[in-house]
Parts: C-alpha cells; structure tokens; sequence
C-alpha cells in the first residue's frame, strides 16, 4: 500500500523584535501581533540589550501568558547594536521567514498579514514596508522631519538606485535564506544597516516587494533625529555608493 | 559590478559625447563648453523639484494615531480593572 507524505506546506513566521526600554510598549506590540496573526504559526524572538527599565520583567510575564515557545526571550547584557541583535535572535529562530519590526509601536501589527499575503502572491525573496506610497504615511512628524527625510530619500535614490522606494524601514519580512545571506555581509550601525541590507539584498537580486505601511511617531518614550544622525547617514550613504 | 563602477561608466558616456560634440561643431562651440554646467544645474533643480513634490505629496495618517491611542487606552483600562480585582493590588 502506498501511504502518499504530505509535505509541510503551512510555512512557519519569525517575529524578532530587538528592544531597550521598551517597557511600555513590548506588552502592547505583543498583544497586537497575536490579534492580527491568528490564524498563522509563528514565534516572536525578543532581543533585549540590559533594559535597565524592567523590559525583561515584563517579556517574561508575557511568556506565562501567551508561552514560552511562542515568546522567546534572548537578553543580551548591555546595547550592543542592531546588526549583532537581529543576528543574535536569528541563531534561535525556526521560522521559514523572518519579519523584523520595532518595539515602539511605530510599527503596527495589522500590516503584518499584508506582508505575508504579498510574498505568497509574489514568491518574492524580501517584502519590505513602505511610509512613501499611497496607503503608507507618517505622522507626528513635523515640516523639518519631512524635509529631512524626503531630502535624504532623493539623495539616496539619484546615488544608489536601489530599487526601493523606502530605504531606512525596518518593518521587513524576508525569507530565512535570504536573511542570512545578507545579514552576514552587513558592518553598519543603527538605520543605516537597515539601508545596507535592502542595497545590498536589490544587488544580490533578490526578488523585492514593498507594501505600504503606516508610521506613527512613538506612542511612548522620545524618537532620536538630529545632526549627528544626518551625518552618519550621509557617511553611510557614500559607503554604500563605494561598496555595494 | 558595482554600482560606483556603473556611474563612472554613465559620466565616461556623457563625457564621451561632449567630447565628441565639441570635436565636430554639431552646436555652437560656446554652448558646447557650458553641457556641463547645464547638466549640473538641470540634475540639482530635478533633486529639487523631487524634494519638493514628496513634499507635497507626503502621505499622512492622522487617523492611525487616534486609533493606537484608543487601543493603548483599552488595554491600560482592562489591565487596571484587571489589578483591582487582585486582593494583594487593590488592599
């Protein structure tokens, strides 16, 4: 008698999710993200650099809510970059895809079924979220904010080309393969990282879509932008240009 | 190849036809020596105009706010309702 296997078709999500005081808001993110994937089989990895704020405390009372196999913890002991975080929490990771998205809430969990739906329409390697689209937007952003931002989009897309509308999100699926193959190539710090991955992931040509996405400034806690970010962000910027 | 490559091969072919159209006169040699300067000014008004039309265009979600602060404000009341029926927070 042949007994015909039926191959895992239903594929598996990583959510990880790096944070540093983040207490406010990792409970809320939480029970987003399990209202909107309901019907999916996933896993959030949670990367916290020695939140001095009680960041741990609260990650591990969500364990004994939702389970300590679908929340995982993997505390590092003091800030150690955004790279080495994603890295970090990949080495535990055992989904098919892996989708990175901040802690802050500027990130909504609603959009996260969008992402899934488009890369199994598209079978594309790497959805990346979008604020620049119609669908997408921003707020709480003041007029200089915009200018700065929209200033640097023009900027980096006359130099690199890169194939993307949205460079320095961080609201990302990509398929694990893929991940690791650019994760293991990228040296840069904080946003400019994300930028480096998508430059160098659009050179490897991987197959690339991008969903629109909403981005409200934090609910909780203070958002950083001032000289010394446009600075590494032009350095960054000229790096890749020579590099990628 | 990389990208930086790609760009010197771009301005190698501009040079390359500016070159060419100085050689043979096809334009008055005096516009000729300013294709440069042109293309310059013409790229920086481009970026410009690119800057200022996102601008303009630069989608907003008011909306989305005023959703996340409700949904903050539930799950804040929810969790208080919840501790004040815990003996050891609400005594």
């Amino acid at each position: 008698m042949i007994i015909s296997k039926r191959k895992r078709t239903k594929k598996k999500y990583t959510i990880i999710i790096p944070t540093y005081n983040e207490r406010l808001n990792i409970g809320l993110v939480i029970y987003l993200v399990f209202k909107y994937l309901q019907d999916i089989d996933f896993e959030v990895i949670i990367v916290d650099d020695g939140s001095p704020d009680g960041t741990q405390d609260i990650i591990k009372q969500l364990q004994n809510v939702y389970g300590d196999d679908r929340i995982l913890l993997q505390a590092r002991p003091k800030k150690l970059g955004l790279g080495t975080a994603y890295y970090h929490g990949l080495k535990h990771a055992s989904g098919d895809f892996i989708i990175i998205m901040d802690a802050d809430l500027s990130h909504h969990p609603k959009y996260l079924p969008s992402f899934i739906r488009k890369q199994m329409e598209t079978g594309a390697s790497i959805v990346t979220g979008t604020r620049y689209v119609r669908n997408g937007g921003v707020h709480g952003w003041n007029l200089m904010r915009k200018l700065t931002s929209r200033g640097a989009n023009v900027l980096a897309q006359t130099l690199l080309w890169p194939g993307v509308s949205d460079l320095t999100g961080s609201f990302r699926l990509y398929e694990r393969t893929a991940f690791e193959d650019v994760v293991s190539s990228c040296v840069s710090k904080g946003y400019v990282f994300q930028m480096e991955m998508i430059v160098r992931a659009s050179r490897k040509g991987y197959h690339i879509e991008e969903v629109p996405i909403t981005f409200v400034d934090r609910v909780y806690g203070s958002s950083k932008l001032g000289g010394s970010e446009i600075v590494e962000y032009l350095k960054g910027l000229f790096y890749l240009l020579f590099t990628t | 190849m990389k990208h930086i490559l790609k760009i010197m091969a771009l301005l190698v072919a501009v040079a390359g036809i500016w070159i060419s159209l100085l050689e043979t006169s096809v334009v008055p040699r005096s516009y000729t020596w300013l294709l440069p300067v042109y293309l310059v000014v013409s790229l920086g008004c481009y970026g410009l105009l690119m800057v200022g039309v996102g601008l303009m265009l630069f989608p907003t979600c008011p909306q989305e706010a005023s959703l996340l602060q409700k949904v903050a404000l539930v799950i804040m009341f929810i969790s208080d309702q919840f501790c004040a029926q815990i003996p050891a927070f609400s005594g």
